[in-house]
Formats: structure tokens, sequence, C-alpha cells
């Protein structure tokens, strides 16, 4: 029996790609300047690992463990070739998005890394939840880096979402202030650095909080 | 459980990675060959019709009647050679449209496309891709700064040669606040494409052999 929700809460918060394992930065500061980008990037390198992870876990007894970087390397590197050639084949409109973005994924530490770490040693179905997990751990936190960098830097929010989920999504696309003259800083890869921190900060205030909250409780349980 | 699939003895001899790696390598490649096979003749039309929107910007529609896309023509210039998009109406070339590369501020390239009607009269210019600074350099776009557009009209007569540059080195041209080298080098590339029309002129309008098709 697997535990998918630990495996969930891992993925989402505990153990989070960015937040916790501070992998994947380098596709992060290039691609969060606005959130749709992010959420784009996040979604595609959700796919990659989904499928990266039940690949690599179904493969499992096969890979011998002399080889098994090779291994991952090649197979994780088709998924992306895979993967851009479907996006620029029929969702175009992305693609001219993201496109310069989506080799990226294939140097994306944390493919890899879920790959060695923990596909390779769970049953598919497991590997294919922690994919999941994590791809949306990191889907949030491209998102929610891209959306601080977007409001500080341009003063817009999800700007050109229709691109990426078509027309239907125009309502997420705010503009904050206009006529804002911009932040420059927050757009370039410094602005992503100072966001990150700051976000990282805050969620080890968060950490402290409930772990002060916890100690209290345990504690009135014991006074009673 | 794997044991029908896979005996010890084969998984531990030494030839057993190679082959796996191979093997491995043998089935990703088939299945890139596939999806290239799939996908390609798909890839080919977006991209066909991504430029045929760019060239829409720089070469007004009321110039042509036939595809500009398909009837190209390609003029090789030193090492490099240009493609030539002509547009037509009734058979004659009203217009061209060709690619024109700038050096960027660092090390990239800018990739423009002119449009250039038969008197060698800017219709239009747009940056394909570029990357400049943001902020700063990014005005070249039409989204960022409407400066682009102010080269519709120009020609090789106007303003005079000695008027090519930015208002910095005594041209016609704005630069932008903070920004020299990237109009500069946008400046000196359009004046670069109008002169490779005036070179190619007769070829460019179909023209080099007495203006009709053999």
């Amino acid at each position: 029996m697997n535990d998918y929700r630990g495996i969930f809460a891992d993925g989402l918060w505990n153990n989070n790609v960015v937040f916790a394992q501070m992998l994947a930065l380098c596709p992060l500061m290039a691609v969060t300047s606005t959130a749709t980008n992010g959420l784009g990037m996040g979604l595609a390198t959700t796919a990659v690992l989904l499928a990266s992870n039940i690949v690599v876990s179904s493969l499992r007894h096969w890979i011998a463990q002399e080889v098994r970087i090779p291994v991952y390397v090649l197979l994780i590197a088709s998924l992306v070739t895979l993967a851009d050639m479907a996006i620029n084949a029929w969702l175009h409109e992305l693609y001219k998005v993201l496109g310069l973005f989506i080799p990226l994924i294939v140097v994306n530490c944390c493919v890899l890394g879920r790959a060695e770490s923990f596909a390779s040693k769970q049953p598919v179905s497991a590997a294919a939840a922690d994919g999941l997990a994590m791809g949306l751990g990191l889907t949030l936190a491209l998102v929610l880096i891209g959306a601080c960098r977007e409001i500080l830097g341009s003063a817009t929010l999800f700007s050109h979402a229709s691109l990426l989920l078509g027309p239907a999504f125009t309502f997420l696309e705010t503009t904050l202030i206009k006529d804002y003259h911009g932040f420059l800083l927050m757009l370039l890869p410094p602005g992503g650095f100072l966001v990150l921190g700051f976000l990282l900060a805050g969620k080890r205030v968060i950490e402290r909080v409930a772990e002060v909250r916890g100690v209290k409780e345990e504690f009135h349980c014991s006074v009673q | 459980m794997i044991s029908h699939w896979l005996k010890p003895e084969i998984r531990q001899s030494a030839g057993y990675p190679i082959l796996l790696l191979g093997g491995v390598a043998l089935l990703v490649s088939t299945a890139i060959g596939i999806a290239n096979f799939g996908t390609h003749a798909d890839i080919a039309q977006r991209q066909l019709e991504d430029l045929q929107v760019t060239l829409q910007q720089v070469v007004p529609a009321e110039y042509y009647d036939n595809e500009p896309v398909r009837d190209t023509v390609t003029i090789q210039e030193g090492d490099r050679s240009v493609q030539v998009y002509r547009a037509r109406r009734k058979g004659q070339v009203q217009a061209v449209s060709f690619r024109t590369t700038a050096p960027g501020y660092g090390s990239s390239e800018m990739v423009l496309i002119v449009g250039v009607d038969r008197d060698g009269k800017l219709l239009g210019v747009r940056v394909i891709s570029h990357a400049e600074t943001p902020g700063l350099g990014d005005k070249i776009e039409t989204s960022k700064s409407n400066w682009i557009l102010g080269f519709t009209g120009r020609s090789l007569s106007d303003p005079p040669p000695a008027g090519w540059g930015v208002k910095k080195d005594g041209g016609v041209f704005d630069q932008f606040t903070g920004a020299t080298i990237t109009p500069r080098a946008v400046v000196k590339s359009i004046k670069g494409g109008l002169e490779f029309f005036a070179t190619h002129r007769a070829v460019l309008l179909d023209e080099a052999s007495g203006g009709h098709d053999q």
C-alpha cells in the first residue's frame, strides 16, 4: 500500500522541487517573467515528469545499475523531443511562447532526480503519482514566482493567458495599473532570485509558525 | 517475478549493459523517427503560416494576388544566401520582402524582415527575433513602441545617404533613451537591405531577361 497522500504532500509542499529541493532553478529564472509563461513551462514539465517516471518505473527491473544514468538521460531526452514536436505541430500558439524553453526541460535536473531517487525503486502507480505531484509542485512554484515578478515588473497578471489556454481564458488577463512604467529589475534574472529568496523565507516562516503551534497543542494535550 | 523474463546469468553478463543501452537507444530513436514522420508535415505547414503572417505585416495585401511565400528567389551574396519573397499582381512583381540581420547589443543577432516596393520604397519593417535588453533595446518591437513604423515610406534617397543613421550620429532616425547601439544596428541593417534590393533589382523583380517568363 502506497501513501499517495504523503506523495502529494511531499510534491506540493514538504519536498517541493523549487522551495525545498532547490532544483530546476535555471529554467525557473529563464521563464518566470510572467505567470503565464510559468504555467506553460510547469505544465510541459509535469507532462514530461509523469511520462519519464512511468517509463523509468516500468523498465526498472531491466535497467542495469552500471548504465542507469545514461539510460535515464536517453529516455528523458527523447520524451522531451517528442513533447517538443507535438507542441510545435498541434499547439503552435503555445510553441511560439514557450518554444525556446521546451528543450530546457532536458536539463531540468528534477526530472532525472525523480527518475533516480523515486521511479527506479517504486511501482508504476506510485511513480506516476510522484511525477504528477512533483510536476504540480513545480508548476505552483513557477506560477507563484511568475505572478510576483509580473505584478512588480509590469503590473499585469496572466498576460497572454489566452494564447496558452485558449480564448476562453481571456478573463484571466488583468492589468493592475494602467500606464505603469515597469520595474525592469523584476523582469531580469536578478528579480527572479529576489522573489525566490522572499518566497523561501516566507515558507520558512509558515513552517516555523506551524511548528510552534504544534508544540503548543501538544503541551495543552499533556496538561489535560 | 522478473525471472521469467530475464535470467540472472544474462543480467550479470558483461555484455548486458551494452545491449541494454544499445536497445534503449534503438527504441527511442525509432520512436522519435515515427514522431518526426507524423508531425513534420504539420510543423512545416505551421511555419509557412507564421511566415505568411509576418510577410503580411511588411507588404500590404493590395500589392499582390499570388502567394508570396511560394514565389521565392534565392540570391547568393558573399557567403550567405537571402531568400526573397515576391508579391505579384497580375503576374508583375509589385513588391518583395526578405530577411536581413543586424548584430545586436551583446552577442546575438537580430533578424528583421523588410518589404520593399518596385521603386525601392520601404513598405514596412519588422523585427522577427532579437535578444535585446527588455525595457531598453526592445523598443524595436511594435508591441513596445512605434519606432520601427517610422521607416515606412523611406528609401535610399529619402533621407539621403548621410541621413541614414541615428540622430546621435547626425542621421534622421531617433535613438532610444539609454540605448543607441540597437537602433544604430537596425538602421544600418535596413539601409543594407535597401542596397541589396538596388543591386539585385532586376533579378528580384523578375525582369532580368526582358521582363517575362520564358
